[in-house]
């Protein structure tokens, strides 16, 4: 009965989903707002990517919603998994298991490359497809790999928290920087260079670079405790 | 490709749509708390698909300037913005119900919703120092309170 209940629930969501969509002209958006920021954004951010633009320039106030919404996340799961005093003793006592030899090296090797695909992403966000929470998730990926490999040598947890720290004042700064230099908060500073340059788009690639750190940080930090 | 392309666009819509649909019956239908949280992750794919496919235009291309002069239109580059904060999002969710996950099954050892919602009842209903409830519609049986009543009349 609640099965049945359930599927047709479900039938009916779809149905009225399939109804909304064929009353759109899907396939030829009439694209308002996107059509007046693809004219401008180019010549107000020089940025290549225009996702990046909106993300980091129209949308600035929220991209940083959105990190404080994934350090919100970060936080309480960190407090949820924190050990608890009594199972902390049994959980210090218990041996862990070392990573075979072939998931060691394998790990060594990846972890220098993961870095370099991770770096490269976070800095070419304003060119190519890509960006700081993409880059990020693959820092993070990088110091996971290391930790899976070796159980062990625990990441240090303050490292951690001070990157994250720093990248999320970076970021806050450069907002606040350019609140004082008379524009609005988070509006792109710094020259904007020739389009589609490795150095171009103002303060939109620092931005996403604190971005990346900070998301890698944090992603990193969270899978540690998920692996505790 | 040989296909049309609204044709094309069709079926995207209907594949996210059937997403989103069968994220809804699992997460009904699933007993599991894991099962549940992999259904809230199709259903958040599917959400996801239907955001970018409202911006898309089947003429145009990706919202990146190359180096070669723009002769074709660009795709709507809000919903792709949209999409990339809704991704983030779900995975800080993700993280916090596996958590959560994580605790729970350490204190009851099961994530079987069913056996969780016994198992809690009979926590609080013990906390509370009241017996088990015969029926939804009277969770403290019969007498819901302790009855404290007494001690103080017998003072006065």
């Amino acid at each position: 009965m609640h099965k049945l209940a359930s599927l047709l629930f479900a039938m009916g969501l779809a149905a009225l989903l399939i109804g909304l969509a064929t009353q759109l002209p899907l396939g030829m958006t009439p694209m308002g707002v996107g059509q007046a920021i693809l004219e401008r954004a180019p010549g107000e951010t020089g940025s290549a990517n225009i996702v990046t633009s909106v993300v980091l320039a129209y949308r600035g106030i929220d991209t940083l919603g959105e990190l404080a919404i994934l350090f919100a996340a970060a936080t309480v799961a960190g407090l949820v998994l924190a050990p608890s005093i009594h199972a902390e003793s049994q959980a210090r006592t218990k041996p862990r298991d070392d990573a075979g030899l072939v998931l060691r090296a394998g790990s060594d090797l990846l972890f220098p490359l993961l870095l370099a695909v991770g770096f490269y992403i976070v800095l070419h966000g304003h060119l190519t497809p890509g960006g700081g929470f993409q880059g990020g998730v693959v820092l993070a990926a990088a110091f996971f790999v290391s930790f899976l490999a070796r159980p062990a040598r625990q990441p240090s947890h303050v490292g951690v928290v001070l990157i994250e720290a720093l990248a999320g004042a970076a970021f806050i700064g450069i907002g606040l920087a350019a609140l004082l230099g008379g524009g609005a908060f988070l509006q792109p500073l710094l020259d904007q260079g020739t389009l589609g340059q490795l150095v171009s788009a103002g303060s939109l690639p620092l931005l996403y670079l604190a971005v990346g750190l900070k998301v890698g940080a944090e992603l990193s930090g969270l899978l540690a405790h998920l692996a505790e | 490709m040989t296909m049309n392309p609204p044709d094309l666009i069709t079926i995207l819509i209907v594949g996210g749509i059937g997403l989103v649909a069968i994220g809804a019956v699992g997460m009904a239908v699933s007993r599991h708390l894991l099962r549940l949280v992999l259904a809230l992750a199709l259903a958040e794919a599917g959400v996801n698909l239907l955001l970018v496919l409202a911006g898309y235009r089947w003429d145009a291309v990706a919202p990146i300037l190359t180096g070669a002069a723009v002769t074709r239109p660009m795709v709507d580059p809000v919903p792709q913005a949209l999409v990339l904060t809704a991704i983030v999002i779900g995975v800080g969710v993700q993280a916090l119900a596996v958590a959560l996950m994580i605790r729970v099954r350490e204190a009851y050892g099961t994530l079987d919703i069913r056996e969780l919602k016994t198992r809690v009842e009979q926590d609080i209903c013990g906390a509370a120092g009241i017996a088990p409830p015969e029926s939804a519609n009277a969770p403290g049986g019969s007498q819901p309170y302790p009855v404290p009543v007494t001690t103080s009349r017998e003072s006065a």
